[in-house]
């Protein structure tokens, strides 16, 4: 059994994109601005990380309007689902290894 | 990689999850001030009462005598400002809980870097407001309205049906906060199936479910998450 860095995720080697996945995960929409205040990050610096999960089609948007605002939600897909669960389970396996190591 | 980075990513991410579906800032101080709160407030509705029904024991017998256990209520036994005298008590009792708990909350919300009004604090609200403002209804029904000529004279239901309600829309609102709420919850609910089985006693109940178990909660809570 060797695992390497390699199975990693590239989509969530930044931060942000991880803690925005893992909200995802947790709750089944979220919207932009309950996102921002979480992460406690700029408008866009999240907005460009939302388009990178975006495009890996891991999240979609659902855009929708609260009376006159715009109301923007995120919501994970099977695909970003899946890709989250193997990220933590190969974190998981890494860390089990270092012990043994 | 170091392995304690792996782990403290791991948990970064577990701490944003529960941050994120959560609502973690619930103060422990805050329930053991509503639970002292309310037990003064008894104590007020217990000596009014108490002076109520003393006078009306003094008119009968010539001596003031204090009694433990109420007549069930009704519209021609009890005086009106009776009943708003004890509507005042637990309306301050409320106002002065709702906002020691706003108060707290917001502080902890800052220590824990959890927004105070987030879309997590909302689903806690609305799935607590839900079950409340229905008991709430129901228990103005039962002892403000009239229906035809035939008053409601349900007085003996306010405790049973407060708590029951009370303990639903904590059972309810559990999801979005610390797992010990659901079980206070199921506390006042047996308590309000107790106090529905001994009419009568609605005070000492409402003292036990508002009183006592907020105590013993505040301090689990306080004792666990606060510090």
């Amino acid at each position: 059994m060797n695992i390497s860095f390699d199975k990693l995720d590239k989509a969530f080697e930044n931060r942000v994109r991880l803690q925005i996945m893992s909200v995802l995960a947790a709750n089944e929409r979220y919207d932009f601005n309950s996102l921002k205040d979480l992460l406690s990050i700029t408008d866009g610096n999240l907005a460009s990380h939302l388009k990178a999960l975006e495009k890996e089609e891991y999240i979609t948007v659902h855009k929708s309007f609260l009376g006159r605002k715009p109301n923007t939600n995120y919501e994970a897909t099977g695909k970003g689902k899946i890709a989250f669960k193997n990220h933590l389970d190969t974190l998981e396996q890494l860390i089990k290894q270092q012990k043994l190591a | 990689m170091e392995e304690t980075e792996l782990q403290n990513e791991l948990a970064s991410i577990r701490s944003i999850m529960e941050r994120s579906s959560k609502f973690i800032s619930l103060s422990g101080l805050s329930g053991i001030l509503a639970g002292v709160y309310a037990l003064i407030g008894a104590g007020a509705a217990y000596k009014i009462i108490g002076d109520y029904w003393g006078n009306a024991y003094l008119y009968l017998n010539g001596a003031k005598t204090y009694v433990t256990s109420f007549p069930s209520f009704n519209r021609y036994m009890i005086g009106d400002s009776l009943v708003w005298k004890l509507f005042a008590i637990a309306v301050v009792v409320l106002f002065a809980s709702v906002t020691t708990a706003l108060i707290l909350s917001n502080r902890q919300a800052k220590k824990k870097n959890q927004p105070m009004w987030g879309s997590v604090s909302r689903l806690l609200m609305f799935h607590m407001a839900v079950p409340l403002l229905a008991g709430g209804a129901l228990i103005i029904i039962l002892v403000f309205f009239k229906i035809g000529n035939i008053p409601h004279t349900y007085y003996g239901l306010v405790a049973p049906i407060s708590l029951i309600f009370y303990g639903i829309s904590l059972v309810s609102a559990s999801n979005f906060t610390f797992g010990e709420v659901k079980y206070l919850g199921i506390c006042e609910i047996i308590l309000g199936l107790i106090a529905a089985c001994l009419p009568g006693h609605g005070l000492l109940f409402w003292a036990l479910g508002f009183g006592v178990l907020h105590i013993v909660y505040g301090a689990r809570i306080y004792l666990k998450y606060d510090r």
